[in-house]
């Protein structure tokens, strides 16, 4: 009886002790330093793990930063007060970068783009997609049912009355959540400086696009050409703007588009 | 040809989740997304054959050496916290990939009650040392199985139309037990 007693208690005892010991030593031999200015950033960032710097939440996103894997300026959501601390903490200067807005390329509202039938079913753009691709006719626009709004931490991006996803450009912050929400990829980021889009991403052959929307980008260059492809260059079908080259003293072609793809977003009130 | 039936009954025939209920924690807690799901299973595979070989060593040379058995459970308990430290603060030294992919799951696996299961049904099943180990990554893989399952479903049934009151949680439970009845269907394979 008291040698079970005794054993129990030596061998109990024991393993916790060697156990103990492993700890500690592994603790000592394979301490892994982190830096205190991870803890002290990680703190002035916003802390809503949005994501939109592509890191897994601000914490990881510190990391990074003090490894020297990131800029601050990827971060959208931070003020530039809070970027210039982290700045100074980095020990490196900010650009603090133009503010980001989201920006919706589709015109096809109700009143423009082409219904193809009735959809009854769970109203979700992400659910649409798997059955039909919703009400609309186009293979590439705005499908309406709000993923977008749903997934909008901010309040800032709507569906209007015309079914379209229209985004408030004074309440964006520039997470791109609702980038990654939208399963058609309608929604871009671009600098608030930006305000001309061609608001299209339709890529069908002139016919087609324009049998699904009297708004669609049918990639007739008649933009490129108005510019002598200085701002406008048109590929696939489809014509971007070149916001690198495009100056506010070119002529905008905007009244030139046969089908009025190229729009003017929120001039007057911004800038 | 032991091993291969070692391997074919943990995964599918003795499933920990969906058969012996072990582990249902996680199962129900980390499988609304598959990618956290799967570093969950890894995870856990991971602890349960280091789990099964220390397991076997502590019960056969401590336990039936010194005629201790019914220290059992105290002394896995303390094995399997202690083991899970350990392994935690290696994988964080030398990989730090791997730390960051496991993350959180890692702790969470030392109160995983399919891994002291794990250990206890060792020596209830009287395995010598390889067919422990076997044991206990076949085990861990039927865990990563079920959570995968499971996390797949879930993420299409996000979308379903789930009347109201399933919503969440009862819905989920309803799955699992459809899926355990379908796994309950191999118990005739060997």
């Amino acid at each position: 009886m008291f040698t079970t007693i005794l054993y129990a208690v030596l061998s109990m005892g024991g393993l916790g002790l060697l156990f103990s010991v492993l700890i500690a030593l592994a603790n000592k031999k394979l301490a892994v330093e982190e830096d205190p200015r991870i803890t002290e950033i990680a703190e002035l960032l916003p802390n809503a793990n949005c994501g939109s710097c592509g890191y897994a939440g601000c914490a990881n996103f510190a990391e990074n930063l003090v490894g020297g894997k990131s800029q601050i300026n990827n971060c959208s959501v931070c003020g530039n007060d809070a970027k210039e601390t982290i700045a100074r903490i980095l020990g490196v200067d900010v650009q603090t970068g133009e503010h980001r807005v989201a920006v919706v390329f589709c015109q096809g509202g109700k009143s423009n783009a082409t219904k193809k039938g009735d959809y009854r079913g769970v109203k979700t753009c992400l659910a649409t997609t798997f059955v039909s691709g919703g009400e609309r006719a186009c293979n590439y626009g705005c499908i309406g049912y709000g993923d977008c709004v749903t997934a909008c931490p901010f309040d800032a991006i709507h569906i209007n009355d015309e079914g379209l996803a229209t985004v408030d450009r004074k309440k964006c912050t520039g997470c791109g959540t609702c980038v990654s929400a939208c399963p058609r990829g309608v929604i871009e980021m671009h600098p608030i400086s930006h305000h001309v889009f061609v608001q299209c991403k339709n890529i069908d052959n002139p016919k087609v696009a324009r049998s699904v929307c009297k708004h669609a980008c049918i990639g007739c260059m008649i933009c490129e050409r108005a510019v002598q492809g200085v701002g406008f260059k048109v590929t696939n079908n489809l014509a971007k703007v070149d916001h690198v080259q495009y100056t506010k003293e070119l002529v905008l072609p905007t009244d030139k588009c046969p089908t009025k793809a190229i729009v003017i977003l929120g001039q007057a009130d911004e800038s | 040809m032991q091993l291969i039936i070692i391997i074919i009954s943990s995964v599918l025939i003795n499933n920990y989740v969906l058969v012996q209920f072990l582990g249902i924690c996680p199962f129900i807690g980390v499988s609304k997304k598959l990618s956290p799901a799967i570093s969950m299973g890894v995870a856990t595979t991971f602890v349960m054959t280091i789990t099964a070989a220390v397991a076997w060593i502590i019960n056969q040379y401590i336990l039936i050496g010194l005629n201790l058995q019914f220290l059992e459970i105290g002394s896995f308990i303390l094995v399997i916290a202690g083991l899970v430290q350990l392994v935690e603060m290696f994988i964080k030294k030398t990989s730090k990939p791997l730390y960051d992919a496991l993350g959180i799951f890692l702790p969470l696996i030392t109160t995983n009650c399919a891994i002291l299961g794990l250990a206890l049904l060792l020596v209830i099943k009287e395995y010598n040392f390889i067919e422990s180990i076997v044991f206990g990554f076949g085990s861990g893989a039927g865990f990563t199985l079920a959570l995968v399952i499971m996390a797949g479903i879930r993420e299409e049934l996000e979308l379903a139309d789930v009347p109201s009151y399933f919503k969440g949680a009862p819905i989920t439970l309803i799955t699992a037990s459809c899926i355990a009845l379908a796994f309950m269907g191999f118990a005739g394979l060997i």
